[in-house]
């Protein structure tokens, strides 16, 4: 599903070259819950940012699904993207001046579905995360856990073959955090690959493989729990 | 990409900031608004003029007697030049000369009697054919003077609307027979005339003139119309004539007040030159309207797209294409330029459409107008307009990286 092959990542910050990554080898297969931790500075959103396929690297060789992420377009990129992966964020990142309904039903704006059906898909969507009755609220008329769920609504409704969670349960209390990670271990028992981005042992505990990364490198003897 | 979608889509983020969107769009409006204004002004003005010399025909030449001014060949100044029908011969042989005719202006008729009915404030001229061209007239009914009304000395005359309508009460004049101080002509023909002042005429052949009011062989006046082509070279015709008649009658060809020559068309082309110079101009100013307002569009623009950048962040993550966020805001740009110039194109052609019904039509100003082609021009300004306002933001939103834009802070 996903390999990562000696991939390199620096930063120029003005006249320093920062090394984020220094040579990660990684292999998630199908159907995996993987988490990965690190403290922050180790790189992990930088590596989750190129899984993403938000940001390039420098060397090294990435496949995602069969598709080699090398020097993409733009347009090719946001078209795998949008293809592939379901993101969900810390800070639910909904477009404020959409409804509940018209934010999940987004992602299959730029897919080329129409209107009437895509607001019928995401209300479906919007059912199995159990909340329908809000499809028609705007996101600051939701708590966070809602908002949080409608955001993985929204990252399933191109039924991508991978979501990408990145501190998912960061802005909730435990009981939402608890309510969004079960949500999300529902969607791995569907046989979606779902890769979260944590420093809460409580949510990396509730994975099937820690990945943790320091100073750019995977740390070997981590691998099994 | 479905257009209807990617207008909802649009639609939506326009009601979200409506009073900006309309602080906007007014300022379009009003570049437009000012623009159409400006240039019905214009075209007010040209129509102005193009009426004033619709009286004669813009390339018409007039070559009339004066009096010498300088001693000449031992002559003393102050001496009458009186032209006479041979001195033709001088003016036909001009390169590209047409239309030539003379013309007898006899003030001193006035006096104008059909059965009982009486007018004096009419004019009569003696002229040839070829004069409907020179003073551009309409023939309304009947005919004009012609070659064989000269040559037999006819007593016929064509004569303007005011006295067909005032001497014959509005009557069918023609065959009916008038008496011009005391002399009978027939009526042949009606014109009209652009000009009402000139409209107050009979026009008789030039050579019945000579015989009935005993003009002998004098003229008062030549008229022809050259080639406007050849226009160019009107001060050297202007100087080729009065050469010609300087042998002719033994005066200093620098002498202008010997004879008078008037070049309608110089007069035309300087009078249209300065309207074409202020219609540029008004261009200018309204275009430099519009930029106002397009720069306008384009600063707020910036700012939406800066307030926007976690959206279209999040809008990338989730598969925006460059394309898809560069069409967004482009086409939210052209949008509200083209709806907000129009409004203000519509609004300023209803004023003008307006004015035009209540002013008086002055000499040098009627009808200020905007015509389609001038609309159509401005409607493709607009959307040159929104384009380029939305260019630079739109720009600045496809280049917007989805991890700048997503990161928490």
């Amino acid at each position: 599903m996903i390999e990562l092959r000696d991939i390199r990542k620096a930063y120029t910050m003005g006249q320093q070259q920062l090394q984020v990554l220094k040579g990660i080898d990684l292999t998630i297969s199908e159907g995996e819950l993987v988490s990965i931790m690190g403290s922050s500075g180790s790189g992990k959103s930088t590596l989750l940012n190129i899984i993403g396929i938000l940001d390039g690297y420098d060397s090294g060789d990435y496949h995602l699904a069969g598709h080699h992420i090398k020097d993409l377009s733009e347009t090719k990129a946001a078209k795998l993207r949008n293809q592939l992966i379901g993101f969900v964020f810390q800070s639910f990142n909904l477009v404020n001046y959409k409804n509940a309904m018209e934010n999940v039903a987004l992602p299959l704006y730029y897919k080329g579905v129409k209107r009437a059906k895509r607001n019928a898909m995401a209300l479906e969507y919007l059912d199995r995360v159990g909340l329908k009755d809000w499809a028609h609220h705007l996101p600051n008329e939701l708590s966070g856990g809602q908002k949080q769920r409608v955001a993985i609504a929204r990252a399933l409704i191109t039924e991508p073959a991978l979501i990408l969670a990145d501190e998912p349960t960061g802005a909730l209390d435990s009981t939402t955090s608890v309510q969004v990670m079960e949500l999300l271990e529902e969607i791995n028992k569907q046989g979606i690959t779902v890769v979260i981005v944590t420093h809460e042992n409580e949510v990396a505990e509730r994975t099937n493989r820690i990945i943790r990364i320091k100073d750019g490198l995977i740390i070997p003897d981590a691998v099994h729990v | 990409m479905f257009e209807t979608e990617l207008f909802r889509e649009i639609l939506d983020t326009i009601r979200k900031n409506k009073l900006r969107t309309f602080l906007t769009a007014f300022s379009v409006a009003w570049g437009i608004f000012i623009l159409i204004i400006l240039l019905g002004t214009g075209n007010g003005l040209r129509n102005g003029v193009k009426h004033a010399f619709s009286r004669d025909a813009v390339n018409a030449i007039w070559v009339s007697g004066g009096n010498t001014t300088m001693p000449h060949a031992g002559m003393q100044p102050g001496r009458r030049i009186q032209l006479s029908i041979e001195d033709s011969s001088l003016l036909t042989s001009i390169p590209d000369a047409e239309h030539f005719s003379p013309r007898q202006n006899m003030w001193s008729l006035s006096q104008f009697t059909y059965k009982n009915k009486f007018g004096t404030d009419f004019g009569v001229r003696g002229v040839g054919p070829e004069m409907v061209i020179g003073e551009n007239l309409q023939i309304v009914a009947g005919r004009f003077v012609n070659e064989r009304d000269i040559a037999e000395f006819r007593k016929t005359a064509c004569i303007g609307r005011p006295m067909q309508a005032e001497l014959f009460e509005g009557k069918d004049p023609i065959g009916e027979w008038f008496e011009i101080n005391d002399v009978s002509f027939q009526v042949v023909g009606v014109f009209s005339d652009a000009q009402e002042s000139d409209e107050r005429r009979a026009y008789i052949p030039y050579s019945t003139a000579s015989k009935a009011f005993g003009y002998a062989r004098g003229i008062d006046q030549f008229v022809f119309t050259i080639d406007q082509s050849s226009q160019a070279e009107a001060t050297a015709l202007e100087g080729l004539i009065r050469q010609r008649f300087a042998e002719q009658y033994r005066f200093n060809p620098a002498d202008l007040r010997a004879i008078w020559v008037r070049n309608s068309y110089e007069e035309y082309s300087k009078v249209m030159g300065l309207i074409n110079g202020i219609r540029i101009f008004i261009w200018m100013i309204g275009i430099g309207t519009i930029l106002a307002g397009v720069v306008g569009v384009s600063n707020i623009m910036m700012i939406t797209v800066k307030e926007r950048t976690r959206e279209i962040g999040i809008r990338k993550a989730i598969g925006a294409t460059p394309w898809n966020v560069v069409s967004m805001v482009l086409f939210e740009s052209v949008l509200i330029t083209t709806f907000a110039g129009y409004f203000g194109m519509m609004a300023g052609i209803f004023l003008l459409e307006a004015l035009s019904g209540q002013l008086p039509a002055a000499d040098y100003f009627r009808n200020p107008e905007v015509d389609l082609q001038t609309a159509l021009a401005c409607t493709a300004v607009l959307v040159i307009a929104g384009t380029v306002a939305g260019f630079f933001p739109a720009r600045k939103a496809a280049s917007i990286p989805p991890i700048e834009a997503l990161r928490d802070e």
